[in-house]
């Protein structure tokens, strides 16, 4: 048995093309999980155990308790059954999204809760509302904890949007399987777009490391 | 500018903080039982009293950052909270701006330089310009002395210098009154001195202050009046002369003679 490349360097327009609806549908969905978890996270801290509180914990019972794949199927092959048909990209999107913020929520949770208490009173004590003092005081300094968890989380967001190609979105995954049909070259096709992934995710990750010495550097971390 | 904050005006000999039968507990533990006490215009009080007395608890109460159960405490005028039930969100936030408070732990804001820092709050809440707002905040840095650490981030400041931040911060809002909790407990003893200064200078410059310390030698040259609080009421209160000197309760003697002893 020998390695051959070649059929798959041939395909390479059509892995490079995989590879951008790949960035497409994690770009999307980290922007809706980020929103989403941001709001479940925020939610899960109001006092007592209020309906909001509940409706945010119920949120991330089900969506991180949950196989993912599960909640793509549902979105994709479940809710034409009530006539609500959508494109199979805006699928993935919600789907990864919804999945993802489930989990960014507890990340925004944890990292509020690490800022001293004493913050809080400081800006409410100048006469800030809870959500002043929330934006200006409490969230600027969260944010930068929260980068070493999120930079984890969209690494796994990257890495799961395979499961799209499941949705028949054109993405790397389902690009890689195109070209084994007509090759047969399994090993080199799934050797290549693992390279690929990698270097997505390597990429992702450096800038994260990135942002977060910059944000230090500017004494944003006491 | 809000409602609340225009109307509060002069109020003639009406006292700046009225307290009455002021009651806090935590669980089943009473922390506050029953406190009365009136803070005049211009008046310096300084409460000292054994840790766990409440003194902390007390002024806490005075801006709503915690909730009592029972009587009632009037700020300017206006009720904070009466038999439990907190002054709405918007009027309390109104009323915190009134009231400047300096914690122990400096709490500055450390993702923000000093002077952004002192200005947040005029800007976000008075309607202040950036440039109006800065060049407040330095001439309250030029009155504690930091003027050239106007850029600085609060994390490359000393705790004394952190501290008068923290009161410059709190000035910028133009408080009727100074709650100070225990401002140099935190410090080395080398870097109270410099913190001590700036609130002599504010008690002379008329402000009315309410002072949790443990500094004996601030309470007697800077006191109006000395509130000794002990397991959460107040054994007895009157001016420094009197509770140093002739103390009428055997607990105040008890106290002072620990704390005295010390040094």
């Amino acid at each position: 048995m020998e390695l051959d490349f070649s059929p798959v360097l041939a395909g390479w327009a059509d892995i490079a093309h995989g590879a951008a609806v790949t960035i497409e549908v994690t770009a999307a969905s980290l922007i809706l999980s980020c929103a989403i978890g941001l709001l479940i996270g925020i939610g899960r801290l109001t006092p007592g155990r209020s309906v909001v509180y509940g409706g945010c914990s119920a949120y991330v019972t089900f969506f991180r308790g949950t196989p993912l794949l599960v909640q793509l199927f549902l979105l994709f092959f479940g809710l034409p059954q009530f006539n609500i048909m959508l494109p199979a990209f805006l699928c993935g999107v919600i789907g990864l999204g919804l999945y993802s913020a489930s989990y960014v929520s507890e990340i925004v949770r944890g990292a509020i809760q690490s800022i001293d208490r004493g913050q809080m009173e400081a800006a409410r004590s100048i006469g800030m509302s809870s959500s002043l003092a929330m934006r200006t005081v409490i969230l600027p300094q969260a944010i930068v904890r929260m980068i070493p968890p999120l930079g984890n989380e969209f690494i796994a967001l990257i890495k799961n949007s395979a499961l799209v190609s499941l949705l028949t979105i054109d993405d790397l995954m389902h690009e890689g399987q195109k070209i084994i049909s007509v090759t047969y070259r399994s090993l080199e096709v799934y050797l290549v777009i693992a390279l690929v992934y990698l270097m997505l995710t390597s990429s992702t990750n450096y800038l994260l490391q990135r942002a977060e010495r910059r944000l230090r550097a500017g004494g944003m971390v006491q | 500018m809000n409602a609340l904050s225009r109307e509060l005006a002069p109020m003639g000999d009406a006292p700046i903080v009225r307290i009455r039968g002021l009651k806090k507990s935590f669980g089943a533990h009473t922390v506050l039982n029953g406190i009365d006490f009136d803070v005049a215009l211009s008046q310096v009080v300084v409460v000292i009293g054994p840790s766990g007395s409440g003194k902390s608890t007390f002024l806490r109460c005075c801006n709503g950052l915690e909730q009592p159960e029972g009587g009632t405490i009037d700020i300017c005028g206006h009720r904070l909270v009466d038999q439990g039930v907190m002054l709405k969100e918007q009027s309390l936030n109104a009323l915190r701006t009134e009231v400047g408070m300096v914690f122990q732990s400096f709490n500055l804001f450390p993702h923000l330089s000093v002077l952004d820092n002192i200005t947040l709050g005029p800007r976000k809440l008075r309607g202040a310009s950036k440039d109006e707002a800065a060049a407040a905040a330095m001439a309250l840095l030029r009155k504690v002395g930091l003027e050239h650490k106007a850029h600085a981030m609060p994390a490359s400041l000393s705790g004394g210098q952190k501290q008068r931040v923290a009161i410059a911060r709190a000035l910028a809002m133009h408080p009727r009154v100074m709650l100070f909790d225990e401002p140099t407990s935190a410090l080395d003893p080398e870097l109270v001195g410099e913190v001590l200064q700036v609130m002599k200078m504010l008690a002379s410059d008329g402000m009315t202050m309410v002072v949790v310390t443990h500094e004996m030698g601030f309470a007697k040259e800077v006191a109006d009046v000395v509130v000794v609080m002990d397991a959460g009421a107040i054994v007895e209160a009157g001016p420094p002369q009197t509770i140093f000197s002739a103390p009428t309760q055997p607990r105040t003697r008890a106290f002072l003679q620990a704390v005295l002893s010390r040094a």
